[in-house]
């Protein structure tokens, strides 16, 4: 075992300048590629990592938000703001269009969420714009379904996802070749862990929404859950509002994620949290994986993030 | 935090206990969560009854693995501790092992290669290790599993070490030998995983873990490897009317510094480093596998594919090569056909010209020059002669996996179908 010549490239830059590559190849390889911006934090990571691919051009797609219309109002808010603040263009999806137009019907009850509809939204404005490739923030450390995933995600032209036969994916050689109304998902974020996110926030100093900081809300705990109280949110008997402090440690709808309690107020803080923290992140704060013992194949089968 | 990362593979069945050193791995570093934890728990004992508890279920992602009791795909998993971050290639040993393992292994550091104790050196684990070495892995660890099944017995395992070790002297491939380790171990009781067994303390070298913080990780000694910068991406911003013309990729493995003289290839045109240009600002020098842009002092016409380096030390430019191929689908290969070749940045056409040997999976030979096999068949490996479209700029594989390697695409499926090791030029190797 010998001595390296010289100090090593920390495990974070050598995960930055994988991810680079596989931007990179994504923008030469394909006609009309989209970066899906959520305004989490791992899509935020995406966005500083196409910062550092293809400044000082613009970037070489455009970035989409699907909007399920339940979001919480604090990361629209910096989603818009970010976007300005970058100089891209920004396409966003609507759900609640989706709705109306009678391409997805509404679910109802208290536990209605929007998480399904999501998918045709998001499928309809692939299709709709041309997008023959869409970057995700997903990771493989998220979920099990997610750990057997390519970075090259391939999928037919339902969308469609098909676990069981995936192109061999071998070296940093991507293949990027499709048929027309076929489009590839990308996942540059891959081979980082939710803490790899989290310290690369720190090390790069990036704003992320207020809800990721310690902050008092109401909130009604159901199925072990702290729910936001919000206009969607339809209690069931025997639930009670009470002001907890809290935070989020993932952005999905207001509707299917749970906070956590925390005093994390800054972003060294949340660091410590994670990095001390015993439960996965979707397990920890996920309603949309709760649903069965391969809630995320399914839903991914289909077409989902 | 300056942690280095760490790729490591494993392969094997379920029979090798090979499930269960991996969740033994990440239970007693303490690398799972309790949500994990319950998944596992209930799993198990939906399976096994009450109280039944098996590390092996943290690694099934599927739920036909789940149900069928197999994994079918490499699956990817992540774990750190205070020295390293780790990224392991769970790779299946049940269908299109050769598949799995070539993929699993053409990015690894080390192969953590599993025997069971009590059934010593088996097919599968000589072709595990096969296939490691072929892939240019530098370190090989021999995981002895089971010793609490031969009663941890310091003579088997010498044993085992013996004969190994003769079979892996002899897998040596181009000028690269590989370092092989061995460790006695019981996954299923824990014993040298994470926490050193007290059962065998006739043993006194590392435990697995330890083993994996400490081995050198195999990114390229930036001054002992040539500098190859594959172009990727030509940045220019049209808008802005600035006169900026940059060259972006990511260094495959040596060094390049500021005022070096370049040549690209493989038309050749020379020229010096104006710049390295990263988000953060310039750098003097930039080293692998770092991700940058390059600005040059003179304005040649260079676009994605082409290859930058030091004149001194530059690679193989040809059309024709030599290069072993692992396939990986049910059509079989045979002389005459054509794929899209992938390598580094950009793509070629590929005739098969010839093959000129197939290695037998079982006795790890490969055929004689009487003997030429008529095609490749799916998880066949063997020694094949192409043509290109266009020159290809490479090394042979043994001197550098990132421009030694290629993929073969299908035209009419898009199937990533092959992957190739480049050996030669033929005219070289003639």
């Amino acid at each position: 075992m010998s001595v390296a010549a010289r100090p090593q490239l920390s495990h974070l830059r050598a995960l930055e300048s994988e991810a680079i590559h596989v931007m990179r190849e994504v923008a030469a390889e394909f006609e009309r590629p989209v970066l899906l911006f959520s305004g989490g934090k791992d899509s935020i990571v995406l966005l500083r990592l196409a910062e550092k691919a293809f400044r000082p051009a613009p970037f070489p797609f455009p970035l989409m938000h699907v909007d399920t219309g339940h979001n919480f109002p604090e990361v629209i808010e910096f989603r818009d703001r970010r976007v300005t603040e970058l100089g891209e263009r920004l396409v966003v999806a609507s759900v609640q269009e989706s709705i109306d137009n009678g391409r997805v019907v509404e679910e109802t009850g208290p536990r209605a969420s929007r998480n399904r509809l999501q998918t045709v939204t998001l499928l309809d404005a692939i299709a709709e714009h041309g997008f023959d490739a869409a970057f995700g923030g997903a990771r493989r450390d998220e979920e099990r379904a997610r750990a057997k995933e390519r970075v090259f995600s391939f999928r037919d032209d339902f969308g469609q996802w098909d676990p069981k036969n995936q192109r061999p994916e071998l070296w940093n050689l991507y293949n990027g070749r499709i048929n027309n109304g076929e489009h590839v998902r990308v996942f540059p974020l891959s081979n980082w862990t939710e803490l790899d996110v989290w310290e690369y926030i720190d090390q790069e100093q990036l704003e992320v929404p207020s809800i990721y900081f310690s902050h008092e809300r109401e909130v009604f705990k159901r199925d072990g859950m702290l729910y936001a109280m919000s206009p969607f949110a339809e209690l069931i008997d025997g639930e009670e509002v009470t002001t907890e402090t809290v935070r989020y440690r993932t952005v999905g709808d207001m509707s299917c994620t749970g906070g956590v309690v925390s005093q994390a107020q800054t972003l060294d803080e949340v660091v410590l949290e994670i990095a001390a923290t015993r439960i996965t992140e979707r397990g920890e704060t996920r309603a949309d994986d709760r649903v069965s013992e391969a809630a995320m194949e399914d839903r991914k089968k289909a077409g989902y993030f | 935090m300056t942690l280095d990362l760490l790729r490591f593979t494993t392969a094997g069945s379920v029979d090798d206990g090979k499930s269960t050193l991996i969740g033994r791995l990440l239970y007693d570093a303490k690398q799972v969560f309790e949500d994990q934890l319950e998944h596992v728990q209930e799993a198990s004992e939906r399976r096994g009854g009450e109280g039944a508890f098996d590390l092996a279920l943290l690694t099934d992602g599927l739920r036909a693995e789940r149900e069928q009791g197999i994994t079918i795909d490499v699956a990817y998993r992540y774990f750190a501790t205070a020295k390293r971050r780790f990224i392991i290639a769970d790779c299946p040993g049940h269908q299109q092992y050769t598949r799995n393992m070539v993929t699993g292994a053409s990015t690894a550091d080390v192969a953590v290669i599993l025997l069971d104790a009590r059934r010593g050196v088996l097919e599968q684990s000589k072709r595990h290790a096969f296939i490691s070495a072929l892939l240019g892995i530098p370190h090989m660890l021999v995981a002895v599993n089971k010793m609490d099944l031969v009663d941890h017995s310091r003579e088997r395992f010498e044993e085992l070490v013996e004969e190994f070790g003769g079979f892996a002297e002899r897998l040596a491939h181009g000028d690269r030998a590989t370092d092989v380790s061995f460790i006695p171990m019981s996954a299923l009781n824990g014993d040298n995983v994470v926490d050193r067994s007290s059962r065998m303390e006739w043993y006194e070298g590392p435990v697995l873990l330890d083993y994996l913080e400490q081995v050198d990780v195999a990114y390229d000694h930036p001054d002992e490897r040539p500098a190859r910068f594959p172009v990727q991406w030509v940045v220019r911003p049209a808008a802005s009317g600035e006169d900026y013309r940059g060259y972006a990729g990511q260094l495959a493995s040596g060094a390049l510094r500021r005022g070096d003289e370049v040549a690209v290839l493989p038309d050749g045109g020379r020229t010096r480093i104006a710049a390295i240009d990263t988000y953060e600002g310039e750098l003097d020098e930039a080293t692998a596998p770092m991700s940058f842009t390059l600005r040059l002092e003179d304005d040649l016409d260079i676009s994605r594919g082409a290859l930058i380096c030091h004149p001194d030390e530059a690679p193989e430019v040809a059309r024709e090569l030599l290069a072993d191929v692992c396939w990986m689908t049910d059509a079989p290969l045979r002389p005459g056909g054509r794929y899209v070749l992938k390598h580094t940045s950009h793509h070629v056409t590929a005739a098969v010209q010839a093959i000129d040997d197939v290695v037998d999976v079982h006795t790890l030979q490969r055929s004689g020059p009487d003997d030429a096999p008529s095609e490749l068949a799916l998880n066949d490996i063997g020694r094949v002669r192409l043509r290109t479209s266009a020159p290809l700029v490479f090394d042979s594989y043994a001197s550098n996996r990132r421009t030694g390697s290629f993929i073969l695409i299908d035209e009419a499926s898009n199937g990533t179908v092959g992957a190739g090791m480049i050996a030669a030029p033929v005219a070289a190797a003639a």
